[in-house]
């Protein structure tokens, strides 16, 4: 038997709880929100183009010569670099999950609703993408085409979609039990459109929490690869191409790895806490343990 | 029990037969590794010359099952780039990734179970929050970056750890810190919750009514019935566990499979990766087939159902 519990707190513990939570997620909102306003503007926003290669101006540490973030091996500025990075960043975490969401959502629809052999199948198949270290079957399919962003996203979404199959197909095993499904059969419903009428809006919920989680982490796999030298064309400036390069010339100019890897922790961490909240208001018993 | 445990074999070794072929079909569209071996002067028939002893020429149906049925003697060919056996390669650099997973394992739980304890004997306090915000920090922080920055500090400003290669217990804190860290951050975490949960029980508070000391209500009654989700996340996590290997190694320059695994991507070095997917593979689905053995030892119930 399982009792929830409250927390103990006083009335006044719980509204100032309250109030701070309000507080981090307006700072997670806003901060989300200027990642992609940074992002869309990169050219008006960034100080430099981010190519813009000055060998006499090398390393300058940040603050040094109009350089905020200081500059690179090449004399590029790393802020603008950075800015520019946004966008690689955005869109391969936003693209790749919305393609594994799609994915995900279709196969636990087929899996839950049909059942059968197609449901087997799913799953066999969910289990073998399981034991799969996802992050090696990417840098052997990228290995495949060579650096391109697009074939970057394909291989993200193909391989991240097993999460969302699994909840969905939980999801619609339950709701396929409910009286307002065999109310719905008994009248003479299609399948198509239960599905559309009554699977799909109960199964959003988590969903839109397993994918917020998930553009975190198809962020961190996507800059993983560029750290290898696998995933983005050389000069598309990465975060992880950076914080690759920044290793190199750690012991002379910290500035180069550092940065870029402080935006890429932020950016997850923002992620992050957004894709908890959205579980908190899935599902209220969560957020009192 | 038995009947169970071979079905669980026999449903493994069938994701691993399926895996094999899948891995074996990418590879030989990842480009034609006769390119990167020869030198840039050769000439064609130099090229046909060496895929004839490669086995490259023949059909590809006949290097499949070539390869399938060498798989069943446990023999895994012969690297392309190396000339020598992929399971003698394999076993030279297996005991290096093995010291660095064992060090960041023992890091992790070392580290987790004290945390995931305190928090979630104190939740809602300020400890608790300052746990969690850490743990979610690790969470969130690519091992890669983790590693560049524990060397930033600990190499670089306070030279007192060396930064790469292997050695003796020194070289191992950071890689294995630095591969452990997401490990540590989701055993606390769902070890919190699940406390959280069993802390709620009838059990417990029997316990703690016969006058137990607060110690032996946690390690005797809360820890060992909170502890089967933790030990299925430690068992599914094996996986990025290993795949964060690949990345520890690249960051410290660790002479284990990882740092095998990423040259022999560079090499196109077929037989190779093959090889090395394989082992990861069959790693995971051992390891999760003991956590499922290990349910009967924690919860005598498993056993019965």
């Amino acid at each position: 038997m399982v009792t929830a519990r409250m927390p103990v707190l006083g009335r006044r513990g719980a509204r100032r709880t309250a109030g701070r939570r309000r507080l981090l997620a307006r700072i997670i909102v806003v901060f989300l929100g200027a990642l992609v306003v940074v992002a869309v503007f990169a050219p008006w926003i960034a100080p430099y183009p981010p190519d813009a290669q000055n060998l006499a101006l090398s390393f300058q540490p940040p603050g040094a010569s109009g350089h905020l973030l200081g500059t690179d091996q090449l004399g590029e500025d790393v802020l603008s670099q950075m800015i520019y990075g946004t966008r690689l960043t955005l869109i391969v975490g936003v693209a790749a999950t919305a393609l594994a969401g799609i994915l995900g959502l279709v196969a636990g629809l087929i899996a839950g609703y049909f059942g059968g052999i197609r449901d087997q199948l799913l799953m066999r198949l969910a289990d073998m993408q399981l034991a799969f270290p996802s992050i090696l079957l990417a840098m052997v399919l990228v290995a495949v085409i060579g650096p391109s962003v697009l074939f970057l996203v394909l291989v993200l979404g193909i391989t991240g979609w097993v999460p969302y199959a699994r909840v969905v197909r939980a999801e619609v095993l339950t709701l396929r039990q409910k009286e307002f499904v065999t109310a719905a059969r008994g009248i003479g419903v299609s399948d198509a459109t239960i599905i559309r009428r009554h699977m799909l809006p109960n199964v959003m919920a988590p969903l839109a929490t397993i994918a917020t989680l998930q553009v975190a982490s198809m962020i961190i796999i996507a800059a993983s690869l560029s750290y290898l030298g696998l995933g983005v064309p050389p000069n598309d400036p990465s975060w992880g191409a950076m914080i690759q390069q920044g290793q190199l010339y750690l012991r002379t100019a910290y500035w180069v790895g550092v940065f870029p890897g402080l935006a890429l922790v932020l950016t997850t961490l923002a992620i992050n806490l957004a894709g908890d909240m959205l579980r908190d208001i899935a599902d209220p018993k969560a957020y009192l343990r | 029990m038995r009947r169970f445990v071979l079905m669980r074999i026999g449903h493994a070794l069938l994701v691993l037969v399926c895996v094999a072929t899948v891995v074996f079909f990418l590879d030989r569209v990842t480009g034609n590794p006769v390119q990167v071996l020869l030198p840039p002067d050769a000439t064609v028939a130099d090229a046909q010359q060496l895929s004839q002893s490669l086995g490259l020429n023949k059909p590809l149906i006949v290097q499949y099952l070539h390869y399938m049925v060498g798989l069943a003697h446990l023999d895994l060919g012969q690297s392309l780039y190396y000339r020598s056996d992929v399971v003698t390669l394999i076993a030279q650099r297996l005991p290096a990734t093995a010291e660095l997973a064992a060090g960041a394992l023992v890091f992790a739980l070392a580290l987790a179970v004290p945390a995931g304890v305190i928090a979630a004997v104190k939740r809602g306090s300020v400890t608790d929050t300052m746990l969690m915000a850490l743990v979610l920090l690790g969470q969130c922080t690519p091992a890669f970056y983790i590693g560049i920055i524990l060397i930033w500090v600990f190499s670089v400003i306070f030279p007192v750890l060396p930064s790469s290669g292997i050695g003796g217990f020194s070289h191992l804190i950071l890689p294995a810190v630095t591969l452990g860290s997401y490990s540590l951050a989701v055993i606390a975490r769902i070890l919190r919750t699940q406390l959280i949960e069993v802390f709620g029980e009838d059990y417990i508070r029997t316990a703690r009514a016969k006058g137990l000391s607060s110690m032996r209500v946690i390690v005797g009654h809360a820890l060992r019935n909170a502890s089967l989700p933790v030990v299925t996340v430690v068992g599914l996590e094996i996986g990025s566990l290993l795949g964060g290997a690949i990345l520890t190694e690249t960051v410290f320059a660790w002479p284990g499979l990882g740092q095998l695994t990423v040259q022999a991507i560079d090499n196109r070095d077929f037989p190779l990766v093959q090889g090395i997917v394989l082992l990861f593979v069959t790693t995971f689905l051992v390891v999760n087939l003991l956590v499922d053995l290990i349910y009967g030892v924690i919860d005598p119930r498993v056993r019965l159902s």
